[in-house]
């Protein structure tokens, strides 16, 4: 038999029919949606005079659209209300479960899924959001779709999609003191360039990937698409395993012990081959800092500011006019520079494990008086488990707030929005022009190098704090 | 969605030299909001084509009378970060068809293509002549060939030829969109599901 990767394997399995000379038409199990990608592919399927074909195999949010506060209230903003709203009456009309405002179940899409074990090993996943590679985490395919496909999976719970081709990305050594999984993500993208994953999946592999927990898993399979790549994923172990058992939505009783049999058959083989192939020494990898406007351009925190020397032409212009917009020069030493704002949230980094990295780091110290800082749970579930285990109170005493679950300061789109020229050092995953809000300055950083910036007012070695 | 067939088109081009645009350029978050797909053209690269107090930014390509056409010229790695879909929409509705690059990010290839607009890839020195043809005259034309899949730079004859998958091409000649086909496909795809 031919050897195959782990990625062959789900999708062979998933293939309905070959087009000629065009994509694959790739079978669906899970679609997850939220308000702002979906209400146009509603429209359409209403156009065409079509249902949803198979709710049952849907879940709805509104995330990226909410406010993180006085979620009780009625949403302010009126366009933004209108689009949740838009997603709550679409829900009805096709039978689709809907976690609303408040509700249990609400939170960013990307942690509510596996919070209720709807992402397993083996799936399918699909959503309106480039972030949906979260779930490869758990040995899934999984990635995000435009507005057009989202309408293709309502008709037909398919897609048409080409193959991409296979890239294996392996860490191993044991991670340095104070690196995390975010610090893996934005290594290998500065290793490899926001393109260098393009028209490829990616497989993570390898010990510094294994010893880590689900949450970190995910937080590095989320940051794959930055690299270019159309997703990430881990081989399923035990890890995943233990993770998966007896949430909501996983297989009980026999069908677990079937399901469980065939995820364990869920790796590459020896053999099977990659289209290409990168190794990264763990040992390499200190605590990562971005200083330009994408997340590829990361580095070290205790670097400087890399210069343009060896650029050209347009990648030359590209890079400098980066800086002019960071208010950054070459050269330039990051540790010490002046913050504003620090974001703690989002799919990337909006999980229990990062909450109580962060209450952990700031405990017993206070927030800079320079700093304003937004701590939003990713998921209704997260904030209740953040309450539970008495990390507010600790985040309380060092003058922190926690707010309500949602996309936040992650992309802006609600009033959570960073000041023209500002700069926030955020725990989400893109650091481009304006994402924080209009003319905002970003910094990419872990949980940990967040806490570290937050009580000292300036971008800080985090691991001066541990 | 329903979207005029491409076949060939014969245009002045608008360059945008720089690399690594990403979707949040194209269109910001905050006019995401809407529930119908209209007016996105008018917020087309907003931040860069207008400033806080919304008057046009004067060096902004788009803003310059001189550059006009159906086709958009851009640096490498276009269309990276956020999978909208209102990235493609915008570009369309403001009256691009093609856009040129020597590389383009996934997703957005693949929103381009459903939204009747053609991306397409040609090397990086080929890339750099179509934006000296147009620093050296801002009306240069270009054609665009689909059917032999073709780039030319009109004033000097050269030309490139560049791929897209022959599915693609069909519904980009036709004005066909996926939907219609996967919705053809119900039995096959019941059968699959019951496997
Ligand atoms: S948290 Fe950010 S990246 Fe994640 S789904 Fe929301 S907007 Fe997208």
């Amino acid at each position: 038999m031919e050897a195959k990767t782990l990625f062959d394997k789900i999708w062979d399995s998933h293939v309905v029919k070959e087009v000629e000379g065009g994509p694959s038409v790739l079978y669906i199990d899970q679609h997850l949606i939220h308000e702002v990608t979906s209400p146009v592919a509603f429209l359409g399927l209403e156009k065409r005079g079509l249902k949803v074909l198979r709710p049952e195999k849907t879940v709805a949010t509104p995330d990226h659209n909410v406010p993180t506060i006085n979620q009780h209230l009625s949403i302010k903003d009126e366009l933004s209300r209108n689009q949740v709203e838009m997603l709550k009456k679409n829900c009805a009309t096709h039978g689709i479960v809907y976690h609303g405002l408040g509700s249990e179940g609400h939170g960013v899409v990307h942690i509510i899924g596996p919070e209720m074990g709807l992402t397993q090993p083996g799936m399918t996943i699909v959503c309106g959001d480039s972030h949906t590679s979260t779930h490869g985490a758990f040995g899934a395919i999984a990635f995000g779709i435009g507005t057009s496909e989202v309408e293709m999976v309502f008709a037909s719970q398919c897609i048409m999609q080409p193959k991409p081709k296979k890239m294996l990305i392996s860490v191993n050594g044991k991670l340095n003191k104070g690196v995390t999984a975010k610090d893996i993500a934005l290594y290998v993208i500065a290793q490899i360039s926001t393109s260098g994953g393009t028209g490829h999946f990616v497989e993570f592999a390898g010990s510094a990937i294994e010893s880590l927990s689900m949450e970190g898993r995910m937080t590095l399979c989320n940051m794959s698409i930055e690299c270019g790549a159309r997703g990430g994923m881990i081989a399923p172990d035990q890890t995943t395993f233990d993770y998966v058992k007896g949430r909501q939505f996983a297989p009980k009783g026999e069908a677990w012990d079937k399901a469980l049999a065939y995820w364990k058959t869920l790796k590459s083989d020896a053999d099977a081959v990659f289209d290409s192939v990168y190794e990264f020494d763990a040992a390499n990898i200190e605590p990562m800092i971005t200083f330009g406007t994408n997340p590829g351009m990361g580095i070290g925190i205790s670097k400087n500011v890399p210069t343009s020397d060896g650029l050209v032409g347009n990648d030359k212009l590209t890079y400098e006019k980066s800086l002019k917009y960071m208010g950054y020069n070459q050269g330039d030493k990051m540790v010490g520079k002046q913050i504003d704002y620090v974001f703690v949230g989002s799919c990337t980094n909006g999980r229990i494990e990062d909450f109580r990295a962060f209450a952990n780091a700031v405990k017993g110290k206070h927030k800079a008086d320079n700093v304003t800082a937004w701590i939003v749970p990713g998921s209704h579930a997260v904030e209740k488990q953040i309450i539970a285990e008495g990390l507010v109170e600790i985040l309380e005493a060092a003058g922190f707030e926690l707010r309500q679950p949602g996309c936040s300061a992650c992309l802006a789109m609600n009033d959570d929005k960073i000041p023209e020229g500002k700069y926030s050092v955020s725990t989400s995953n893109r650091n481009f022009e304006g994402r924080q809000g209009p003319g905002a300055r970003t910094l990419l950083a872990s949980p940990l190098t967040a806490a570290a910036a937050a009580v000292t007012g300036k971008i800080t070695d985090p691991r001066e704090f541990l | 969605m329903a979207y005029d067939k491409f076949t060939t088109l014969t245009s002045p081009a608008v360059p945008l030299p720089i690399e690594n645009i990403d979707t949040d350029q194209i269109i910001p978050a905050r006019f995401l909001k809407a529930v119908e797909r209209k007016g996105f053209g008018d917020n087309l690269f907003r931040d860069w084509r207008y400033d806080k107090s919304n008057q046009p930014i004067a060096d902004f390509p788009l803003n310059q009378a001189k550059y006009s056409g159906k086709i958009l010229v851009a640096g490498k790695n276009f269309g990276s970060g956020s999978s909208r879909e209102h990235a493609a929409w915008a570009i369309y509705d403001y009256g691009f068809r093609v856009v040129v690059s020597s590389f383009f990010a996934d997703i957005f290839q693949g929103n381009a293509l459903n939204n009747g607009i053609l991306p397409v890839v040609v090397s990086p020195e080929f890339l750099e002549k179509i934006f000296a043809a147009i620093s050296a005259d801002q009306n240069a034309q270009f054609e665009v060939d689909l059917q032999n899949q073709k780039f030319t730079i009109c004033a000097s004859g050269e030309s490139a030829g560049f791929t897209i998958n022959p599915y693609k091409k069909h519904c980009l000649t036709n004005g066909l969109d996926d939907i219609d086909y996967l919705v053809s496909m119900k039995e096959e795809i019941a059968a699959f599901e019951a496997k």
